[in-house]
């Protein structure tokens, strides 16, 4: 932690007031909270998590449109982390129906070619990391009884209303390194407030953090890059083509937040085939919450976890309430795994 | 959700598929995203690779997770 102690020291040095930065990745906060790196950062210095877990932003509707699905007696694969998440009526691990988890949508395609008599469905997660690995697999061919339900969301829109909101009063963006893998950080030079793409070792994370208070301190903005070894500014030109190849943008509500202006990908007409909305006929419906979790808060970073009367006590991760408790990459599941103890 | 790995590449097969090693396991991938060759060091996320790394920032950011590792082990 030699190189690690040297940037802190810096750090301490460059903290002269109350600064508040986000950063838009579970990645990011499990790293940052498995370090324990809140607790040797300045006192000024705070840093939240906003709509960074893909599993966690995804509505109550969209879980109840892969719910109909489960209920329809298709197969339906998806990421471990969506298993657990709560819709209005169980999750789809409590729906008692043919649910697979899988590694990626490739193997999803290889349920569909082992089992041509059942209809496959993937449902379809993840940030622009994850939206080309399943552009390549569209564009490869798969049988015809596969489907997706694209739950895909792009993260440029959501920081650009979270600055027009000013809700949560930010003065700079850590952003996610393995997003920026694919997108470069080009689009992102066009918000006017201080950004750094960081990598996940708690030593990248830092200096990440250093090179925003610095512009701070500078009184500039730019996009600084702390994670070369994997982000170039134009970032991986043919996954971007891909997925552009594949998708388009449309609007779409998260969870938390309002319909955010062309924040989702569908399937191009091309494509439609293997849509599972269209496919099966299935509408996604706005789902009004009525409990005491306050996980729209704590995605759009107003709230912390604790803030929450329910964290710990009737949320937890063997009984999570809202998806911030149940995703590996939720705020409410990583507080509760690495901080709630420490009280 | 956005975790990757890196890893090198030790084979390439048809069908934009590929075998590649972390270290201490070998998988199959799938190459579709990246133009690489036997050697090339990749960032693979969910079955993926997603971006070529060059080789010396790959093995140094192996070094880096086997340094994690040891020290969660102790």
């Amino acid at each position: 932690m030699a190189v690690g102690q040297d940037i802190l020291n810096t750090l301490h040095a460059l903290v002269d007031r109350d600064l508040c930065l986000m950063h838009i990745c579970g990645t990011h906060e499990a790293s940052i909270a498995r370090a324990g790196i809140r607790s040797v950062l300045p006192p000024h210095l705070k840093i939240v998590m906003g709509p960074g877990c893909p599993v966690c932003i995804t509505p109550q509707g969209e879980i109840d449109a892969a719910l109909t699905l489960v209920e329809r007696g298709y197969i339906v694969a998806t990421y471990g982390d969506l298993l657990r998440v709560p819709g209005s009526r169980g999750s789809l691990e409590s729906s008692g129906g043919d649910v697979r988890v899988v590694q990626g949508v490739h193997k999803a395609v290889e349920i569909a070619r082992r089992n041509p008599e059942a209809d496959v469905v993937f449902v379809s997660v993840g940030f622009e990391t994850t939206a080309p690995t399943v552009a390549a697999t569209m564009l490869s061919g798969p049988p015809d009884n596969f489907s997706i339900l694209s739950c895909h969301r792009l993260v440029p829109p959501a920081m650009q209303w979270l600055l027009e909101q000013g809700e949560a009063q930010l003065h700079g963006f850590v952003l996610p390194g393995h997003v920026c893998t694919v997108t470069g950080y080009e689009e992102y030079e066009r918000f006017p407030v201080p950004q750094v793409v960081a990598g996940f070792e708690p030593e990248d994370i830092l200096l990440g953090l250093m090179m925003i208070v610095r512009q701070i301190r500078e009184g500039v903005h730019r996009v600084d890059n702390a994670y070369p070894r994997a982000v170039r500014r134009e970032g991986n030109v043919k996954a971007k083509r891909l997925i552009y190849e594949v998708f388009e943008p449309f609007d779409v509500e998260w969870r938390g937040f309002p319909v955010i202006a062309k924040s989702g990908l569908r399937l191009r007409q091309e494509f439609e085939q293997y849509d599972a909305q269209k496919k099966y006929d299935i509408a996604i419906r706005h789902v009004d919450k009525h409990s005491a979790c306050i996980c729209d808060r704590v995605l759009r970073g107003v709230a912390q976890p604790q803030d929450c009367r329910l964290f710990g006590k009737i949320c937890t991760p063997r009984t999570p309430v809202g998806p911030c408790m149940v995703s590996h990459e939720g705020a409410c599941k990583i507080r509760h795994l690495y901080e709630a103890r420490r009280k | 959700m956005c975790i990757a790995i890196p890893a090198e590449v030790v084979e390439i097969r048809d069908g934009n598929t590929g075998i590649v090693d972390y270290g201490d396991l070998m998988q199959e991938v799938r190459l579709d995203l990246v133009d690489v060759e036997v050697g090339d060091f990749v960032l693979v996320h969910v079955g993926f690779a997603i971006q070529k790394l060059s080789r010396e920032e790959g093995l140094e950011t192996r070094e880096v997770f086997r340094q994690v590792y040891a020290a969660m082990e102790e």
